[in-house]
Protein backbone atom coordinates (compact mmCIF):
# COMPACT_ATOMS: atom_id res chain seq x y z
CA UNK A 1 0.00 0.00 0.00
CA UNK A 2 2.63 2.50 0.79
CA UNK A 3 4.91 2.11 -2.51
CA UNK A 4 5.42 5.04 -3.85
CA UNK A 5 4.63 5.06 -7.32
CA UNK A 6 5.55 9.08 -7.72
CA UNK A 7 8.02 11.41 -5.99
CA UNK A 8 8.40 15.10 -6.70
CA UNK A 9 11.57 16.89 -5.22
CA UNK A 10 11.90 20.70 -4.89
CA UNK A 11 10.46 21.68 -8.21
CA UNK A 12 11.09 24.70 -9.01
CA UNK A 13 9.20 26.09 -12.47
CA UNK A 14 9.47 29.03 -14.13
CA UNK A 15 7.71 31.13 -17.13
CA UNK A 16 10.01 33.18 -18.50
CA UNK A 17 10.67 35.66 -14.92
CA UNK A 18 7.96 34.35 -13.10
CA UNK A 19 8.29 31.52 -10.94
CA UNK A 20 5.19 29.62 -11.02
CA UNK A 21 6.11 26.48 -8.25
CA UNK A 22 8.70 27.26 -5.51
CA UNK A 23 9.90 24.50 -4.01
CA UNK A 24 7.25 21.53 -4.16
CA UNK A 25 7.67 18.79 -2.94
CA UNK A 26 4.98 15.81 -2.69
CA UNK A 27 4.54 11.79 -3.32
CA UNK A 28 1.70 9.38 -4.28
CA UNK A 29 1.56 6.30 -3.06
CA UNK A 30 0.28 3.00 -5.39
CA UNK A 31 -3.42 2.88 -5.21
CA UNK A 32 -3.95 6.37 -3.86
CA UNK A 33 -6.15 9.11 -4.65
CA UNK A 34 -4.66 12.35 -4.30
CA UNK A 35 -5.59 15.69 -4.87
CA UNK A 36 -3.85 18.99 -5.01
CA UNK A 37 -6.06 21.83 -4.33
CA UNK A 38 -5.57 24.92 -4.51
CA UNK A 39 -6.99 28.77 -6.32
CA UNK A 40 -7.07 29.48 -9.67
CA UNK A 41 -3.06 30.34 -10.64
CA UNK A 42 -2.07 28.61 -7.56
CA UNK A 43 0.22 26.20 -10.01
CA UNK A 44 -1.75 23.06 -10.03
CA UNK A 45 -1.60 22.41 -13.69
CA UNK A 46 1.60 23.77 -14.23
CA UNK A 47 2.73 20.81 -11.43
CA UNK A 48 1.14 18.23 -13.85
CA UNK A 49 2.86 19.71 -16.78
CA UNK A 50 5.67 19.49 -15.38
CA UNK A 51 4.98 15.89 -14.28
CA UNK A 52 4.26 14.62 -17.50
CA UNK A 53 7.21 16.69 -19.42
CA UNK A 54 4.71 19.00 -21.33
CA UNK A 55 7.01 21.92 -19.27
CA UNK A 56 10.76 21.22 -17.38
CA UNK A 57 11.80 22.59 -14.46
CA UNK A 58 14.48 24.28 -13.73
CA UNK A 59 15.40 22.50 -10.66
CA UNK A 60 13.96 19.98 -8.72
CA UNK A 61 13.31 16.34 -9.98
CA UNK A 62 10.03 13.93 -10.63
CA UNK A 63 10.86 10.27 -10.00
CA UNK A 64 8.13 7.59 -11.27
CA UNK A 65 8.32 4.03 -10.42
CA UNK A 66 11.71 5.41 -8.56
CA UNK A 67 13.30 6.29 -12.19
CA UNK A 68 14.00 9.72 -12.50
CA UNK A 69 12.00 11.56 -15.69
CA UNK A 70 12.39 15.01 -15.08
CA UNK A 71 13.53 15.47 -18.74
CA UNK A 72 11.54 12.71 -20.55
CA UNK A 73 9.84 14.53 -23.15
CA UNK A 74 5.87 13.97 -22.67
CA UNK A 75 5.40 11.27 -25.59
CA UNK A 76 7.59 8.74 -23.90
CA UNK A 77 6.03 8.96 -20.36
CA UNK A 78 2.79 7.65 -21.94
CA UNK A 79 4.61 4.39 -22.75
CA UNK A 80 6.45 4.33 -18.84
CA UNK A 81 2.22 3.98 -17.40
CA UNK A 82 1.31 7.52 -16.52
CA UNK A 83 -0.80 8.97 -18.34
CA UNK A 84 -2.16 12.79 -18.32
CA UNK A 85 -5.96 13.80 -19.02
CA UNK A 86 -5.69 17.49 -19.34
CA UNK A 87 -7.99 20.84 -18.44
CA UNK A 88 -10.34 21.04 -21.07
CA UNK A 89 -10.04 17.64 -22.25
CA UNK A 90 -8.91 18.22 -25.27
CA UNK A 91 -10.11 15.07 -27.18
CA UNK A 92 -9.50 15.41 -31.14
CA UNK A 93 -12.92 17.00 -32.91
CA UNK A 94 -12.53 15.80 -36.36
CA UNK A 95 -11.97 12.19 -35.53
CA UNK A 96 -14.53 9.46 -34.69
CA UNK A 97 -14.61 9.10 -31.39
CA UNK A 98 -13.26 5.47 -31.96
CA UNK A 99 -10.02 6.67 -33.42
CA UNK A 100 -10.18 9.17 -30.74
CA UNK A 101 -9.95 6.08 -28.33
CA UNK A 102 -7.45 4.35 -30.50
CA UNK A 103 -4.92 7.11 -30.55
CA UNK A 104 -4.79 6.74 -26.69
CA UNK A 105 -3.07 2.98 -27.22
CA UNK A 106 -0.70 4.75 -29.89
CA UNK A 107 2.20 4.28 -27.37
CA UNK A 108 1.20 0.56 -27.56
CA UNK A 109 1.95 -2.86 -29.75
CA UNK A 110 0.10 -5.49 -27.51
CA UNK A 111 -2.67 -5.40 -30.55
CA UNK A 112 -4.75 -8.67 -28.57
CA UNK A 113 -4.54 -6.43 -25.22
CA UNK A 114 -5.46 -3.30 -26.98
CA UNK A 115 -8.46 -5.07 -28.39
CA UNK A 116 -9.47 -6.15 -25.02
CA UNK A 117 -8.92 -3.25 -23.54
CA UNK A 118 -11.02 -1.68 -26.25
CA UNK A 119 -14.01 -3.69 -25.36
CA UNK A 120 -13.37 -3.09 -21.67
CA UNK A 121 -13.64 0.96 -22.25
CA UNK A 122 -16.52 0.92 -24.20
CA UNK A 123 -18.62 -1.96 -21.83
CA UNK A 124 -17.83 0.98 -19.34
CA UNK A 125 -18.70 3.95 -21.15
CA UNK A 126 -21.83 2.72 -23.50
CA UNK A 127 -22.50 6.29 -24.65
CA UNK A 128 -19.62 6.02 -26.31
CA UNK A 129 -19.70 2.91 -27.37
CA UNK A 130 -23.37 3.93 -28.92
CA UNK A 131 -21.21 7.28 -30.78
CA UNK A 132 -18.49 5.26 -32.07
CA UNK A 133 -18.64 6.37 -35.31
CA UNK A 134 -19.14 10.01 -34.47
CA UNK A 135 -16.75 13.05 -34.89
CA UNK A 136 -15.93 13.51 -31.26
CA UNK A 137 -16.37 17.26 -31.71
CA UNK A 138 -20.21 16.33 -32.03
CA UNK A 139 -20.26 14.88 -28.17
CA UNK A 140 -21.60 16.48 -25.03
CA UNK A 141 -19.83 18.24 -22.65
CA UNK A 142 -19.49 15.17 -20.59
CA UNK A 143 -19.52 12.38 -23.00
CA UNK A 144 -16.54 14.51 -24.29
CA UNK A 145 -14.89 13.99 -20.84
CA UNK A 146 -16.01 10.71 -20.50
CA UNK A 147 -14.14 10.24 -24.08
CA UNK A 148 -10.76 11.52 -23.13
CA UNK A 149 -11.33 9.59 -19.87
CA UNK A 150 -12.11 6.43 -21.62
CA UNK A 151 -8.47 8.01 -24.22
CA UNK A 152 -6.68 7.44 -21.20
CA UNK A 153 -7.28 3.77 -20.06
CA UNK A 154 -6.73 2.77 -23.50
CA UNK A 155 -2.90 3.55 -22.54
CA UNK A 156 -3.22 1.02 -19.46
CA UNK A 157 -2.29 3.32 -17.57
CA UNK A 158 -0.70 2.47 -13.69
CA UNK A 159 -1.03 6.48 -12.46
CA UNK A 160 -4.00 8.60 -14.22
CA UNK A 161 -3.15 12.85 -13.58
CA UNK A 162 -6.69 14.49 -13.96
CA UNK A 163 -6.99 17.70 -14.59
CA UNK A 164 -10.21 19.31 -13.79
CA UNK A 165 -12.25 16.98 -14.77
CA UNK A 166 -15.20 18.10 -14.03
CA UNK A 167 -14.99 21.60 -15.23
CA UNK A 168 -17.86 22.75 -16.91
CA UNK A 169 -19.99 20.04 -16.01
CA UNK A 170 -23.20 19.97 -15.05
CA UNK A 171 -24.00 18.81 -11.08
CA UNK A 172 -25.42 14.97 -12.26
CA UNK A 173 -22.34 14.90 -15.01
CA UNK A 174 -20.28 15.87 -11.97
CA UNK A 175 -21.32 13.35 -9.74
CA UNK A 176 -21.09 10.67 -12.76
CA UNK A 177 -17.10 12.02 -13.01
CA UNK A 178 -16.33 11.20 -9.51
CA UNK A 179 -17.80 7.95 -9.44
CA UNK A 180 -15.88 7.19 -12.39
CA UNK A 181 -12.35 8.18 -10.40
CA UNK A 182 -13.45 6.05 -7.94
CA UNK A 183 -13.48 2.81 -10.32
CA UNK A 184 -10.14 4.40 -11.37
CA UNK A 185 -8.97 2.90 -7.55
CA UNK A 186 -10.98 0.13 -7.71
CA UNK A 187 -9.48 -1.03 -10.57
CA UNK A 188 -6.45 -0.93 -8.97
CA UNK A 189 -4.75 2.45 -10.03
CA UNK A 190 -3.37 5.37 -9.31
CA UNK A 191 -4.83 8.82 -9.36
CA UNK A 192 -3.19 12.00 -9.02
CA UNK A 193 -6.22 14.43 -9.27
CA UNK A 194 -6.50 18.38 -9.51
CA UNK A 195 -10.00 19.77 -8.98
CA UNK A 196 -11.70 23.47 -8.87
CA UNK A 197 -14.16 21.31 -6.99
CA UNK A 198 -12.67 20.88 -3.41
CA UNK A 199 -15.11 19.46 -1.48
CA UNK A 200 -16.32 16.53 -3.91
CA UNK A 201 -12.89 16.13 -4.67
CA UNK A 202 -11.79 15.98 -0.58
CA UNK A 203 -14.37 13.27 -0.50
CA UNK A 204 -12.97 10.54 -2.55
CA UNK A 205 -9.37 10.95 -1.99
CA UNK A 206 -7.47 9.55 0.38
CA UNK A 207 -4.67 12.42 0.91
CA UNK A 208 -4.83 15.92 -0.65
CA UNK A 209 -2.40 18.84 -0.60
CA UNK A 210 -3.18 22.48 -1.15
CA UNK A 211 -1.42 24.72 -3.12
CA UNK A 212 -1.05 28.74 -2.73
CA UNK A 213 1.34 30.73 -5.02
CA UNK A 214 3.00 28.48 -6.14
CA UNK A 215 3.83 26.50 -2.93
CA UNK A 216 2.50 23.69 -0.55
CA UNK A 217 0.83 24.86 2.30
CA UNK A 218 -0.74 21.87 4.18
CA UNK A 219 -0.73 18.22 3.59
CA UNK A 220 -2.41 15.27 4.83
CA UNK A 221 -5.09 12.87 5.09
CA UNK A 222 -8.32 14.02 2.44
CA UNK A 223 -10.75 13.91 5.82
CA UNK A 224 -8.27 16.13 8.05
CA UNK A 225 -8.52 18.59 5.46
CA UNK A 226 -11.97 18.87 5.19
CA UNK A 227 -12.22 19.72 8.64
CA UNK A 228 -9.82 22.08 9.01
CA UNK A 229 -10.68 25.67 9.87
CA UNK A 230 -8.55 27.28 7.31
CA UNK A 231 -9.26 24.75 4.19
CA UNK A 232 -13.24 25.01 4.66
CA UNK A 233 -12.81 28.75 4.67
CA UNK A 234 -10.69 29.28 1.82
CA UNK A 235 -12.00 26.35 -0.61
CA UNK A 236 -15.38 24.94 0.85
CA UNK A 237 -17.13 27.96 1.11
CA UNK A 238 -18.32 26.83 4.72
CA UNK B 1 -14.87 20.26 -78.25
CA UNK B 2 -12.35 22.78 -77.98
CA UNK B 3 -14.01 23.86 -74.53
CA UNK B 4 -13.96 20.29 -73.81
CA UNK B 5 -10.09 19.95 -74.99
CA UNK B 6 -9.64 23.02 -72.16
CA UNK B 7 -11.37 21.53 -69.95
CA UNK B 8 -9.58 18.28 -70.32
CA UNK B 9 -6.11 19.93 -69.97
CA UNK B 10 -7.21 21.66 -67.29
CA UNK B 11 -8.04 19.12 -64.63
CA UNK B 12 -4.53 17.38 -65.58
CA UNK B 13 -2.57 20.72 -64.78
CA UNK B 14 -5.16 21.35 -61.81
CA UNK B 15 -4.17 17.71 -61.07
CA UNK B 16 -0.38 18.79 -60.82
CA UNK B 17 -0.98 21.93 -58.75
CA UNK B 18 -3.62 19.71 -56.42
CA UNK B 19 -0.27 17.31 -55.79
CA UNK B 20 2.14 20.19 -54.88
CA UNK B 21 -0.64 22.25 -53.14
CA UNK B 22 -0.54 18.94 -50.68
CA UNK B 23 2.63 19.31 -49.88
CA UNK B 24 1.82 22.97 -48.58
CA UNK B 25 -1.35 22.71 -46.97
CA UNK B 26 -0.24 19.39 -44.59
CA UNK B 27 3.05 21.07 -43.83
CA UNK B 28 1.32 24.17 -42.56
CA UNK B 29 -1.88 21.99 -40.98
CA UNK B 30 0.88 19.63 -38.95
CA UNK B 31 3.96 22.11 -38.44
CA UNK B 32 1.26 25.57 -38.58
CA UNK B 33 4.33 27.17 -40.97
CA UNK B 34 4.29 28.14 -44.33
CA UNK B 35 7.26 26.43 -46.30
CA UNK B 36 8.13 28.79 -49.01
CA UNK B 37 11.18 26.25 -50.18
CA UNK B 38 8.54 24.12 -51.33
CA UNK B 39 8.21 25.34 -54.80
CA UNK B 40 11.86 25.07 -54.80
CA UNK B 41 12.04 20.89 -53.85
CA UNK B 42 10.05 20.13 -56.76
CA UNK B 43 12.83 22.38 -58.66
CA UNK B 44 15.44 19.81 -56.88
CA UNK B 45 13.49 17.03 -57.83
CA UNK B 46 13.60 18.22 -61.23
CA UNK B 47 17.83 18.31 -61.22
CA UNK B 48 17.22 15.47 -59.56
CA UNK B 49 16.09 13.23 -62.61
CA UNK B 50 18.15 15.53 -64.77
CA UNK B 51 20.91 13.86 -63.53
CA UNK B 52 19.89 10.51 -63.56
CA UNK B 53 18.39 11.04 -67.32
CA UNK B 54 21.84 11.33 -67.97
CA UNK B 55 23.32 8.65 -66.33
CA UNK B 56 20.80 5.84 -67.10
CA UNK B 57 18.44 7.40 -69.75
CA UNK B 58 15.38 5.59 -68.62
CA UNK B 59 12.39 8.19 -67.07
CA UNK B 60 11.33 5.31 -64.04
CA UNK B 61 15.02 4.99 -62.82
CA UNK B 62 15.00 8.93 -62.81
CA UNK B 63 11.40 9.19 -60.91
CA UNK B 64 12.46 6.98 -58.59
CA UNK B 65 15.75 9.00 -57.79
CA UNK B 66 14.17 12.36 -57.72
CA UNK B 67 11.23 10.77 -55.03
CA UNK B 68 14.41 9.09 -52.80
CA UNK B 69 16.39 12.97 -53.48
CA UNK B 70 13.42 15.03 -52.00
CA UNK B 71 12.35 13.30 -49.41
CA UNK B 72 16.14 13.47 -47.75
CA UNK B 73 16.28 16.82 -48.62
CA UNK B 74 12.60 18.05 -47.60
CA UNK B 75 13.35 16.03 -44.15
CA UNK B 76 16.90 17.23 -44.09
CA UNK B 77 15.42 20.99 -44.80
CA UNK B 78 12.73 20.59 -41.53
CA UNK B 79 15.39 18.96 -39.02
CA UNK B 80 18.12 21.84 -39.66
CA UNK B 81 16.23 25.03 -40.83
CA UNK B 82 12.78 24.62 -39.62
CA UNK B 83 13.42 22.15 -35.98
CA UNK B 84 15.52 24.80 -34.48
CA UNK B 85 13.16 27.72 -34.86
CA UNK B 86 9.96 25.56 -33.38
CA UNK B 87 8.21 27.80 -30.90
CA UNK B 88 10.00 30.79 -32.56
CA UNK B 89 7.66 33.62 -33.76
CA UNK B 90 5.94 32.78 -37.50
CA UNK B 91 7.79 35.48 -38.70
CA UNK B 92 11.06 34.26 -37.96
CA UNK B 93 10.29 30.67 -39.50
CA UNK B 94 8.49 32.00 -42.52
CA UNK B 95 11.76 34.40 -43.43
CA UNK B 96 14.15 31.02 -43.05
CA UNK B 97 11.82 29.57 -45.36
CA UNK B 98 12.57 31.97 -48.04
CA UNK B 99 16.09 32.06 -47.10
CA UNK B 100 15.74 28.13 -47.91
CA UNK B 101 14.16 29.06 -51.08
CA UNK B 102 16.55 31.27 -52.21
CA UNK B 103 19.30 29.04 -51.08
CA UNK B 104 18.20 26.05 -52.81
CA UNK B 105 17.71 27.76 -55.98
CA UNK B 106 21.24 29.56 -55.91
CA UNK B 107 22.79 26.31 -55.44
CA UNK B 108 20.98 24.64 -58.58
CA UNK B 109 22.36 27.95 -60.62
CA UNK B 110 25.92 27.37 -59.15
CA UNK B 111 25.77 23.00 -60.21
CA UNK B 112 24.03 23.24 -63.19
CA UNK B 113 24.25 26.78 -64.61
CA UNK B 114 21.62 29.00 -65.66
CA UNK B 115 20.36 27.47 -68.86
CA UNK B 116 18.06 25.85 -69.28
CA UNK B 117 18.16 21.93 -69.22
CA UNK B 118 16.45 19.64 -71.74
CA UNK B 119 15.13 15.89 -70.06
CA UNK B 120 13.35 15.42 -73.30
CA UNK B 121 13.39 11.67 -72.06
CA UNK B 122 10.43 12.07 -69.97
CA UNK B 123 7.97 13.22 -73.10
CA UNK B 124 5.29 10.56 -74.28
CA UNK B 125 4.15 11.26 -77.60
CA UNK B 126 0.86 10.62 -78.89
CA UNK B 127 -2.79 11.37 -77.98
CA UNK B 128 -5.69 9.42 -77.94
CA UNK B 129 -8.66 10.12 -80.54
CA UNK B 130 -12.36 9.66 -80.33
CA UNK B 131 -13.38 11.36 -83.10
CA UNK B 132 -12.78 15.20 -83.72
CA UNK B 133 -11.94 15.12 -80.01
CA UNK B 134 -8.27 14.13 -78.94
CA UNK B 135 -6.48 14.05 -75.49
CA UNK B 136 -2.70 13.97 -74.90
CA UNK B 137 -1.75 11.35 -73.74
CA UNK B 138 0.21 13.55 -71.08
CA UNK B 139 -3.09 14.70 -70.00
CA UNK B 140 -4.02 11.12 -69.50
CA UNK B 141 -0.80 10.21 -67.35
CA UNK B 142 -1.14 13.06 -65.18
CA UNK B 143 -5.32 12.19 -64.35
CA UNK B 144 -4.30 8.98 -63.91
CA UNK B 145 -1.42 9.69 -61.28
CA UNK B 146 -3.39 12.42 -59.73
CA UNK B 147 -6.54 9.97 -58.81
CA UNK B 148 -4.31 7.45 -57.39
CA UNK B 149 -2.26 9.78 -55.48
CA UNK B 150 -5.46 11.54 -53.72
CA UNK B 151 -7.00 8.08 -53.03
CA UNK B 152 -3.79 7.16 -51.92
CA UNK B 153 -3.21 9.65 -49.18
CA UNK B 154 -6.89 9.73 -48.62
CA UNK B 155 -7.11 5.99 -47.23
CA UNK B 156 -3.32 6.93 -45.82
CA UNK B 157 -4.61 9.38 -43.50
CA UNK B 158 -7.66 8.10 -42.86
CA UNK B 159 -6.96 4.96 -41.91
CA UNK B 160 -3.13 4.05 -41.00
CA UNK B 161 -1.45 4.87 -37.75
CA UNK B 162 0.50 7.71 -38.59
CA UNK B 163 -2.10 9.40 -40.52
CA UNK B 164 -4.66 9.30 -37.52
CA UNK B 165 -1.13 10.65 -35.57
CA UNK B 166 -1.15 13.40 -38.37
CA UNK B 167 -4.46 14.39 -38.07
CA UNK B 168 -3.97 14.43 -34.48
CA UNK B 169 -1.07 16.89 -34.04
CA UNK B 170 -2.38 19.24 -36.59
CA UNK B 171 -5.63 19.57 -34.12
CA UNK B 172 -3.49 19.70 -31.29
CA UNK B 173 0.36 19.42 -30.87
CA UNK B 174 0.19 18.64 -26.76
CA UNK B 175 -2.78 16.50 -26.50
CA UNK B 176 -1.25 14.61 -28.96
CA UNK B 177 1.73 14.23 -26.98
CA UNK B 178 0.44 13.13 -24.16
CA UNK B 179 -0.87 10.26 -26.27
CA UNK B 180 2.45 8.93 -26.86
CA UNK B 181 2.67 10.77 -30.26
CA UNK B 182 6.50 11.93 -31.01
CA UNK B 183 5.68 14.90 -32.79
CA UNK B 184 8.81 15.96 -34.04
CA UNK B 185 9.10 12.65 -36.17
CA UNK B 186 5.46 13.27 -37.99
CA UNK B 187 6.56 16.39 -38.63
CA UNK B 188 9.21 14.71 -40.27
CA UNK B 189 7.16 12.20 -41.61
CA UNK B 190 4.90 15.17 -43.01
CA UNK B 191 7.71 16.99 -44.74
CA UNK B 192 9.26 14.11 -46.29
CA UNK B 193 5.54 12.97 -48.09
CA UNK B 194 4.97 16.65 -48.99
CA UNK B 195 8.48 16.17 -50.32
CA UNK B 196 7.80 12.96 -52.11
CA UNK B 197 4.73 14.44 -54.14
CA UNK B 198 6.87 17.35 -55.18
CA UNK B 199 9.20 14.82 -57.34
CA UNK B 200 5.93 13.65 -58.90
CA UNK B 201 4.96 16.85 -59.41
CA UNK B 202 8.24 17.44 -61.03
CA UNK B 203 8.20 14.49 -63.45
CA UNK B 204 4.78 15.52 -64.78
CA UNK B 205 5.73 18.88 -64.81
CA UNK B 206 8.84 18.31 -67.11
CA UNK B 207 6.92 15.42 -69.35
CA UNK B 208 4.90 18.04 -70.57
CA UNK B 209 7.10 21.14 -70.67
CA UNK B 210 11.03 19.59 -70.88
CA UNK B 211 12.51 22.95 -70.09
CA UNK B 212 14.52 22.78 -66.72
CA UNK B 213 15.52 25.89 -65.11
CA UNK B 214 16.17 26.80 -61.48
CA UNK B 215 13.05 28.89 -60.83
CA UNK B 216 11.16 25.42 -62.44
CA UNK B 217 8.80 25.56 -58.99
CA UNK B 218 8.58 29.19 -58.42
CA UNK B 219 5.43 29.86 -60.24
CA UNK B 220 3.90 26.47 -60.06
CA UNK B 221 4.47 26.71 -56.01
CA UNK B 222 2.80 30.18 -55.42
CA UNK B 223 0.01 28.90 -58.06
CA UNK B 224 -0.57 25.66 -55.90
CA UNK B 225 0.01 28.07 -52.97
CA UNK B 226 -3.14 29.70 -54.04
CA UNK B 227 -4.49 26.51 -54.32
CA UNK B 228 -4.52 25.20 -51.17
CA UNK B 229 -5.76 28.67 -49.53
CA UNK B 230 -8.47 28.85 -52.20
CA UNK B 231 -9.78 25.12 -50.87
CA UNK B 232 -8.92 26.05 -47.30
CA UNK B 233 -5.18 26.18 -46.18
CA UNK B 234 -4.88 23.01 -43.89
CA UNK B 235 -7.84 20.62 -45.38
CA UNK B 236 -5.85 17.73 -47.07
CA UNK B 237 -9.50 17.81 -49.60
CA UNK B 238 -9.34 21.39 -50.02
CA UNK B 239 -5.78 21.36 -51.55
CA UNK B 240 -6.91 19.19 -53.73
CA UNK B 241 -10.22 20.93 -55.08
CA UNK B 242 -8.42 24.06 -54.80
CA UNK B 243 -5.68 23.12 -57.27
CA UNK B 244 -8.14 21.32 -59.79
CA UNK B 245 -10.28 24.38 -59.68
CA UNK B 246 -7.28 26.87 -60.11
CA UNK B 247 -6.16 23.86 -62.89
CA UNK B 248 -9.48 24.09 -64.74
CA UNK B 249 -10.08 27.95 -64.61
CA UNK B 250 -6.66 28.32 -65.83
CA UNK B 251 -6.98 26.23 -69.04
CA UNK B 252 -9.88 27.53 -69.55
CA UNK B 253 -9.32 30.79 -69.48
CA UNK B 254 -5.93 30.41 -72.03
CA UNK B 255 -8.63 28.82 -74.55
CA UNK B 256 -10.54 32.24 -74.96
CA UNK B 257 -8.19 34.38 -76.78
CA UNK B 258 -10.02 37.33 -75.50
CA UNK B 259 -9.13 37.22 -72.24
CA UNK B 260 -6.14 34.46 -72.44
CA UNK B 261 -3.45 37.38 -71.77
CA UNK B 262 -5.25 38.23 -68.25
CA UNK B 263 -5.01 34.04 -66.76
CA UNK B 264 -2.60 34.87 -64.18
CA UNK B 265 -4.81 37.99 -63.22
CA UNK B 266 -7.91 35.92 -63.54
CA UNK B 267 -6.86 32.99 -61.42
CA UNK B 268 -5.38 35.57 -58.22
CA UNK B 269 -8.67 37.26 -58.92
CA UNK B 270 -10.63 34.28 -58.22
CA UNK B 271 -8.66 33.59 -54.91
CA UNK B 272 -9.69 37.32 -53.64
CA UNK B 273 -13.28 36.74 -54.17
CA UNK B 274 -13.12 33.35 -52.80
CA UNK B 275 -11.11 35.19 -49.57
CA UNK B 276 -13.70 37.98 -49.47
CA UNK B 277 -16.96 35.36 -49.26
CA UNK B 278 -15.17 32.31 -47.69
CA UNK B 279 -12.32 33.42 -45.29
CA UNK B 280 -11.22 30.26 -44.56
CA UNK B 281 -11.13 29.02 -47.89
CA UNK B 282 -13.85 26.31 -49.56
CA UNK B 283 -13.45 23.63 -47.00
CA UNK B 284 -11.48 25.11 -44.75
CA UNK B 285 -12.69 25.21 -40.67
CA UNK B 286 -13.28 28.79 -39.50
CA UNK B 287 -11.59 28.79 -36.47
CA UNK B 288 -13.78 27.99 -33.48
CA UNK B 289 -13.19 29.04 -30.35
CA UNK B 290 -13.38 26.01 -27.17
CA UNK B 291 -15.71 26.30 -24.69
Amino acid sequence: MSEQILKVEELNVYYGMIQALRGISFEVNRGEIVSLIGANGAGKTTTLHTITGLIHPKSGHVSYKGQDITHIPAHKIVGMGMVHVPEGRRIFQGLSVYDNLLLGSYSRKDKEEIKRNMELVLTQFPRLAERKNQLAGTLSGGEQQMLAMGRALLSNPELIVLDEPSMGLSPLLVGEVFEIIKSFREAGKTVLLVEQNAKKALAISDRAYVLENGVITMSGKAAELADDERVRKAYLGA
Amino acid sequence: MNFLTALFNGLSSGGTYAIIAIGYTMVYGIAKMLNFAHGDIIMAGGYAMFTTLLLVGHPIPALCVAVAFCVALGVFVERFAYRPLRGASPLAVLITAIGVSSLLQSLAQIIFGAGSKMPLQLQVSGALKLGAFSIHYNTLITLAVTVVLMVALTLFVKYSKVGRAMVAVSEDRGAAQLMGVNTNAIIAVTFGIGSALAAVAAYLMLMKAPSLTNTLGAMPGIKAFTAAVIGGIGSVPGAMLGGILLGVIECVSLSIPAIAPFTDAIEFAVLIVILLVKPAGLLGKARREKV
